[in-house]
């Protein structure tokens, strides 16, 4: 037998696609018990609310201190990557053969399909999906759900619905903010940097636009939003430990809130085009 | 009145909590003791409802906790106050708003009843100066006792307390224990507190339930404990040189 197994080649492959197979199930059965989880966390989530006049009170709160409060970044982003697209697409795309609107259209069609929408969820999948984490996680480490629980109080949809909600509401904001403020930095590049004319950059940015892009970013955001939040949500909910655990849920959720932003962006981007 | 009846509960092959039989009568402070580990925790989650119990009854004037549906069981919470360890706070509110929040959430009041009745309950914990601070603002003793406070805002019949001294100089855990033992009498309440703290089985504690590795070890009143015979009790009771001086002078 040992002479078998040191000698027959055949041994070790079996062996690591053994080994391999059961790797992939064990990672198959805990990314299933985690969307069950996942899945459990969102049906109390989605219950109706106790009282709905503490419901719009959190309501409101999470649409300042989510939407409102990234406002700044989302314009100051914005602003830069369409000042930064509208340069690099005249400069290398420049030919006596182009059109000379092609720059603000090119510039028009990436803040509407792609930047404003997932680019700018991926930005805030950073900053809205760790507060959302950290806050939550530390209420569960310091007893704070607990004591909801105790109370009688739905801890998950308590905490968790507002938060879906508001930056649902105030996603499509975002992204019009951002489309806006990336046009700004196109024209910032033809005021200030005179990389292009006004007039060349206006034509191109009104050339055959078609609206339905417009509503294909905020379709997008919204699912976004709802990625962002919930799975932020969702890892800050169910920490066990203490503050190393609560840094570690934080990293998760915005980790994981980024792949799933992008695999569901290749997904809508084919179902809605 | 809250009874327990034949309580187990084990985490996976762990058994934590062995037959635990006991009374814990209202109008009284009920204490559980016993070394860090012995399943006192564990005991006060499975009486809150935060652990189901592996067998066993948890009798709440007779209703029985494990047995009931979530209707029940939403209503049963509502008679509940709970006093954390660390108070468990909510940050982002002020002193008022936190004593408020179960008010917000289930009663039917007016806006300015509400604000009534959190301020009597911060009056009754000597807080009202602070109740427009924050709980990071104030001590650790007071934000106890606002904890206490948000407790009794919705008048509970069950009061329940998980170590209320930890972390408080002997003077202010005084002033929380005999807080603690004035609103149980005062409202009538079935109060169980969790403790380590020598001095709240000294001076509060009329029931006291002593568990060991996950048995009810012992059961009696704070006289009864200067004259038990109980070893793994004495051994734990007595452990101070303190406390064994007092034994020695009472005898």
């Amino acid at each position: 037998m040992q002479k078998y197994l040191t000698l027959h080649p055949s041994f070790y492959g079996i062996f690591t696609i053994f080994v391999c197979s059961k790797a992939i199930l064990m990672f198959l059965s805990k990314s299933l018990s985690t969307f069950g989880k996942y899945l459990i966390l969102m049906g109390r989530t989605f219950s109706r609310p106790e009282r709905m006049r503490m419901f719009f009170k959190q309501y409101i709160k999470e649409m300042s201190q989510l939407g409102t409060n990234s406002i700044g970044i989302v314009l100051l982003i914005s602003f830069f990557i369409g000042a930064v697209i509208c340069i690099q697409i005249k400069l290398n795309i420049e030919s006596p053969w182009m059109p000379k609107f092609i720059t603000g259209y090119t510039t028009r069609e990436i803040m509407l399909l792609e930047f404003s929408s997932s680019i700018m969820c991926l930005i805030l999948a950073g900053k809205v999906g760790s507060n959302i984490a950290s806050e939550i996680g530390t209420m569960r480490v310091t007893q704070q759900i607990d004591a909801l629980e105790i109370m009688g109080v739905n801890s998950a949809s308590y905490l968790i619905l507002p938060k879906i909600a508001g930056m649902i509401t105030m996603m499509p904001f975002l992204v019009c903010f951002s489309i806006f403020a990336g046009f700004v930095g196109a024209y910032a590049t033809a005021v200030i940097g005179h990389i292009i004319t006004i007039d060349d950059l206006t034509l191109g940015l009104q050339h055959d636009f078609n609206e339905w892009y417009v509503w294909m970013g905020v379709i997008k955001s919204i699912f976004f939003a709802f990625v962002i939040t919930s799975v932020s949500a969702f890892y800050g909910y169910t920490v066990e430990g203490g503050s190393v655990e609560v840094g570690k849920a934080s990293t998760n959720s915005v980790v994981s809130s980024s792949v799933l932003i992008l695999f569901s962006d290749v997904l809508l981007t084919h179902l809605l085009s | 009145m809250i009874e327990i009846k034949s309580l187990y509960k084990s985490f996976e092959d762990k058994s934590v909590l062995k037959d635990i039989n006991c009374v814990f009568e209202n109008g009284k402070t009920n204490l559980i003791i016993g070394q860090s580990g012995s399943g006192k925790t564990v005991l006060m989650k499975c009486i809150v409802g935060l652990f189901r119990p592996t067998s066993g009854k948890i009798l709440y004037d007779g209703r029985d906790l494990v047995c009931m549906n979530k209707n029940e069981w939403k209503l049963l919470r509502r008679e509940m106050g709970m006093i954390f360890q660390s108070a468990a706070l909510f940050d982002s509110m002020t002193v008022l708003e936190n004593v408020m929040f179960p008010l917000d959430m289930f009663s039917n009041d007016s806006y300015q009843e509400r604000v009534k009745r959190a301020q009597f309950c911060l009056d009754r914990v000597n807080l009202l100066d602070a109740q427009k601070k924050f709980p990071d603002e104030i001590s650790g003793g007071m934000q106890k006792r606002v904890a206490i406070a948000r407790a009794i805002a919705l008048n509970p019949k069950y009061l329940f307390c998980d170590e209320p001294n930890s972390g408080l100089d002997p003077k202010t855990s005084l002033v929380i224990d005999e807080l603690i033992h004035d609103i149980t009498v005062d409202f009538n309440m079935t109060t169980i507190i969790n403790t380590h703290d020598m001095n709240s089985v000294m001076g509060i504690g009329e029931n006291i339930l002593y568990i060991h590795e996950g048995i009810k070890e012992w059961q009696g009143t704070k006289d009864q404990i200067m004259n038990s015979t109980n070893e793994r009790l004495n051994s734990f009771i007595f452990a101070s040189d303190l406390f064994r001086k007092v034994k020695e002078a009472n005898q």
